[in-house]
């Protein structure tokens, strides 16, 4: 755009009229995801629920040790305690850190520093689940500990590392869920109610309406996951509760996170 | 450097933005002026990528926005110096930029300096500040990155009057080494002192553009109001050439330049006491341009809105 006319007073000699960029890399993925993880724990609401999920964590894992039969004491077990609460907690993790961005209007800010979304998306899905892991992993420590502890004789014994893996996936998916209703939503409690009301409000609906009980394994997330539970420690899936945790992470989880995708992509932010 | 091409912007029926084109020059301020609700702001929303165009383009310094790698760098921009999250300290939210950015956090505490935030205010919440220091920080924000283009709405909004003194100087520095400016306001004496140009926008249209001097040089006929020992005399005289002359208080008002109307009282020989131009100022000239788009008396323009709200 530079000009080649000589300037008048009212352009003043400009040396020039383009920005040169040949300098500036574009923001590296790992730079904006560890921004987005910053932004998990750098306010007091997010660091109250941190420690909440390790606090709750601990605690469970303690009354579960002390209340439990000695034989009970399985690494399996202190593992399925674990679950619970970080199941319930972690996604809040990830809702927060989609929805404060328009409650709190910071997306204004955030998609001015990277304009494209999809790339800020994908970094706070990533930190979410980075989180999601480490909580995982927090979580095998504190039972190996209680299992060395106090556990029963052989409480390490008939582990496998599927489960184990299916398991963390499933925590993982969890968090994409809760994801999921925040892009959809953009609002904090609207995504947290949705993402606690909804599919209890579907357990119940399937389980009640006689018509539905045979769908509800295909349909329903939470009767999908309950072989998972139950599994823990034991006996395998079937390749058919497979498919029927993948229709179901279809339907509550791929399906919502798409949608909420293209709706943060078209949204004007405000 | 900032180019607006035909730029439009439609909410349903209602038209926010309606084919603006303007330049922004480096090295100099340009000041976006117009009432609320003339599409200050949705222009400017469009230039960083936050609102789609529906039509018409926004190219800073030959790149869309959306092409500009690491914008931080490259382009200061604050369009609400409240959108940032209540809960984060004022340090923390320059870090965050800083760290996006790529930069030393050096660079913040510099920052903070520049815009005279003190380490203790720093450590505050942001829901503790005031909107002057809103507007600091968000200005050290804006900064940041040292770009070459400013783009700021309404950031003089909140601060007092020594704050505001600051920023012209700091957003006249600026421009003097170069960068170029873009800053919105609806307050034209905070815009006057500063700008080197201005883009008057009222309903979505640009009324007026140019610098200080071509603006009033568009702003209406000349105009005289001049005093003397004997007005009869002297009205006898310019009616004789052919100007309008109405009694203005104690004086005349002539529809001539000060320079005819002096000449005049020459040749009649009549001693003036007081003479001056009584062209309308800037000011007449903003309400003048943008009166159909005023809230005041014009219930029309408030249906409007309303109506691109529900649409």
């Amino acid at each position: 755009m530079s000009t080649t006319t000589p300037s008048t007073p009212s352009t003043p000699s400009t040396p020039s009229m383009t920005l040169d960029v040949s300098g500036t890399p574009k923001v590296p993925f790992t730079r904006l995801v560890g921004v987005e993880l910053r932004k998990i724990y750098d306010t007091r609401a997010g660091r109250w629920l941190l420690g909440a999920i390790v606090l709750i964590t601990a605690a469970i894992m303690t009354i579960f040790f002390f209340a439990a039969d000695a034989p009970d004491r399985t690494f399996g077990n202190f593992i399925g305690v674990s679950a619970t609460p970080q199941g319930f907690l972690l996604p809040v993790l990830g809702i927060l850190l989609v929805t404060s961005e328009w409650t709190q209007r910071t997306a204004m800010v955030t998609f001015a520093l990277e304009p494209s979304r999809t790339r800020v998306i994908a970094a706070k899905t990533v930190a979410a689940l980075i989180f999601g892991v480490a909580a995982f992993l927090a979580a095998i420590v504190v039972a190996g500990l209680c299992t060395l502890v106090g556990g029963a004789d052989g409480g390490f014994e008939g582990l496998e590392a599927r489960i184990f893996l299916l398991f963390l996936a499933l925590q993982l998916l969890t968090i994409l869920q809760g994801l999921a209703y925040g892009l959809i939503l953009l609002n904090t409690p609207a995504a947290i109610v949705t993402f606690f009301v909804l599919p209890i409000a579907s357990s119940i609906v399937f389980n009640l309406v006689s018509g539905l009980r045979d769908l509800a394994p295909w349909l329903d997330l939470g009767t999908a996951q309950g072989p998972l539970f139950e599994s823990f420690g034991a006996s395998a899936l079937t390749g058919e509760e497979y498919a029927q945790l993948g229709t179901t992470t279809l339907i509550w989880i791929v399906i919502p996170f798409v949608l909420g995708w293209i709706r943060v992509m078209r949204a004007e932010v405000k | 450097m900032i180019k607006v091409d035909r730029l439009t912007r439609t909410y349903g029926g209602f038209t926010a933005v309606d084919d603006v084109s303007f330049t922004c020059q480096p090295g100099r301020v340009t000041g976006f002026l117009g009432p609320n609700g003339a599409g200050k702001t949705t222009t400017m929303r469009i230039m960083v990528g936050l609102t789609p165009a529906t039509r018409g383009s926004v190219t800073i310094g030959g790149l869309a926005y959306h092409d500009i790698p690491n914008p931080g760098r490259h382009v200061g921009v604050l369009l609400d110096a409240g959108a940032q999250h209540a809960g984060r300290t004022g340090r923390e939210i320059l870090t965050l930029g800083a760290k996006t950015m790529g930069l030393p956090l050096s660079r913040v505490d510099e920052m903070l300096a520049l815009v005279s935030l003190t380490d203790a205010e720093a450590k505050r919440r942001m829901r503790n500040y005031s909107l002057g220091m809103k507007q600091r920080l968000g200005i050290a924000h804006a900064l940041l990155g040292d770009p070459s283009v400013l783009i700021l709405d309404e950031p003089a909004n909140g601060l007092d009057p020594a704050g505001i003194r600051w920023m012209r100087d700091l957003l006249k520095g600026y421009a003097n080494r170069g960068g170029t400016v873009l800053l919105s306001s609806h307050l034209l004496n905070e815009v006057e002192l500063v700008a080197d140009e201005m883009i008057l926008i009222g309903r979505g249209t640009i009324v007026a553009q140019g610098d200080k001097a071509s603006l009033l040089a568009q702003s209406g006929p000349a105009a005289s109001l001049v005093t003397s020992l004997d007005n009869d005399a002297l009205a006898r005289a310019l009616q004789g050439q052919g100007y309008a002359v109405t009694p203005a208080g104690s004086g005349l008002r002539v529809d001539a330049e000060p320079v005819q109307v002096g000449r005049a009282a020459l040749e009649a020989g009549v001693v003036l006491t007081d003479l001056r131009s009584g062209a309308r100022g800037l000011e007449d000239l903003f309400l003048e341009l943008t009166a159909g788009t005023q809230r005041e008396g014009h219930p029309a323009a408030a249906t409007q809105l309303q109506e691109g709200a529900q649409a």
